[in-house]
């Protein structure tokens, strides 16, 4: 391995890494708010939403993203829309991630025991006020685990984004190595990003599981 | 003394399948009724009709004058004056033993927060629980949850207190911890209804006891007369069923 290389390489790298995260981060998020609304309507069966909330779910739960990137990318143009790489890689990872979260979150909701649901209605809790008090505090405990898996999971799947030819991490590593056959160094660097990037994600993570861990053990 | 609560020719069915005939009850101002039976016989459903948790398909419960209805818009009010403690406890595994405790005085009944909390140390001080004021409840025995449950549904002050099987899912050792709790209620005055396992605990507190087999009151006597001299036949078996044989 040759470190001169690496360190020419590190530039291109850090730009890349620059664009992964940000696509990544400004996916998960829309991910996470089109999961918890997702989650809600399901939880309070609204009717006609739950239904088509239900077919999203399944939709996207069931579908590579790389399909639905292609979609999306190539799809929405022949319907006279016109988005740029990065918006379709961000709609992209976050309708995916949605409909994830949308199940981790959902079952956070469900973790709450019907009796326990009973009992704050005979102390005379209005519905707001049980969902609000008592529900939405421990939906976070219950499914933070599942949520943080799916953050790492969507960080990783940014990889997919090289295919819309956005310059991310991967499609940098590719173009390197069909440039200039450094193949070991490419990839050494880029599992080195890939870690940078989940590393921290992994261990605030388990802070945040430890720390909201206060229900449910020993009951 | 006064009428509290009503229950006339209560009829509940679940999916056509009659639960409760024809049931009719009038508990006094400081009077504890137990309610016994065998398991599946009504007496759970029977307690859960009569603060709204479940519809009735026919009859009337009232507090008061005030009909209890499951679809009412202010059965909120009536879950005020109607405490109900389950077998399970539930208490809420996210807040403090304290927190568990001020919660729906304070967001329900919308009462100061430090008189309330100086009540419910009070109250929790009664228990022998002050000490774990600031404790999850995870971190609580059985006994001492079901105890905590207790002390929640009484801060709010409650007209009467429902016991649902309060001490069915303990350990042996900790049914008595939870029953000096509620025999201690009793003394004090408190109007109560009590659905339980227990009889020499039933024999004890009860004013009037409330034997229900098959939907139906099939015996309703004093604890002496019940225990000693059961009129029904369903009723001496029952009893029966508690005697060994060595």
């Amino acid at each position: 391995m040759d470190f001169s290389t690496i360190t020419s390489y590190l530039p291109l790298y850090k730009e890349a890494f620059l664009l992964t995260i940000k696509i990544g981060w400004i996916g998960i998020l829309l991910a996470f708010v089109l999961g918890v609304v997702s989650a809600f309507i399901l939880y309070f069966k609204v009717p006609v939403l739950s239904a088509i909330v239900k077919v999203y779910i399944e939709l996207f739960r069931n579908t590579p993203l790389l399909v639905q990137l292609f979609f999306i990318y190539f799809g929405l143009p022949k319907l006279g829309i016109m988005i740029s790489a990065q918006t379709c890689g961000i709609v992209g990872l976050g309708l995916l991630g949605g409909s994830y979260m949308a199940e981790s979150i959902r079952s956070g909701l469900l973790s709450v025991s019907k009796s326990q649901l009973e009992s704050a209605t005979a102390l005379g809790f209005s519905k707001s006020q049980m969902f609000f008090l008592i529900v939405f505090p421990q939906m976070f405990t219950m499914s933070i685990t599942a949520i943080v898996a799916n953050v790492i999971f969507l960080l990783k799947e940014t990889s997919v984004f090289s295919a819309i030819s956005l310059m991310d991490l991967m499609f940098t590593a590719k173009d390197l190595i069909g440039l200039y056959y450094r193949t070991t160094e490419c990839l050494f660097l880029l599992v080195i990003f890939y870690i940078i990037m989940l590393l921290p994600v992994s261990i605030i993570g388990t802070i945040v599981e430890k720390k909201t861990r206060f229900g449910m053990y020993g009951d | 003394m006064e009428d509290i609560l009503k229950v006339e020719h209560l009829h509940k069915e679940f999916d056509g399948f009659s639960v409760l005939n024809d049931i009719n009850i009038t508990v006094k101002k400081g009077e504890v009724v137990v309610v016994i039976g065998p398991s599946g016989c009504g007496k759970s459903t029977f307690l859960r009709c009569l603060n709204g948790l479940e519809e009735i398909q026919d009859g009337r419960v009232s507090l008061h004058d005030e009909v209890i209805n499951p679809n009412k818009k202010n059965l909120r009010k009536t879950h005020e004056k109607i405490g109900m403690v389950f077998q399970s406890y539930d208490l809420f595994p996210h807040k403090t033993i304290l927190q568990n405790v001020v919660l729906a005085p304070v967001k329900v009944q919308k009462r100061n927060k430090d008189e309330v909390e100086k009540e419910a140390r009070k109250l929790l001080e009664r228990v022998g629980l002050v000490s774990k004021a600031d404790n999850y409840p995870r971190q609580l025995s059985g006994g001492q949850k079901q105890r905590v449950a207790i002390v929640r549904a009484m801060i709010m002050n409650p007209e009467i207190l429902l016991f649902d099987e309060v001490t069915a899912a303990l350990d042996p050792e900790m049914v008595k911890e939870v029953l000096d709790v509620v025999l201690s209620l009793a003394k004090e005055g408190r109007t109560m209804i009590i659905v339980t396992h227990e009889m020499a605990f039933a024999r004890a507190v009860a004013d009037r006891i409330v034997f229900i087999d098959g939907g139906d009151i099939v015996e309703e006597s004093s604890p002496e007369e019940f225990f000693e001299n059961p009129k029904s036949e369903r009723a001496k078996r029952f009893l029966d069923s508690f005697k060994y044989i060595k």
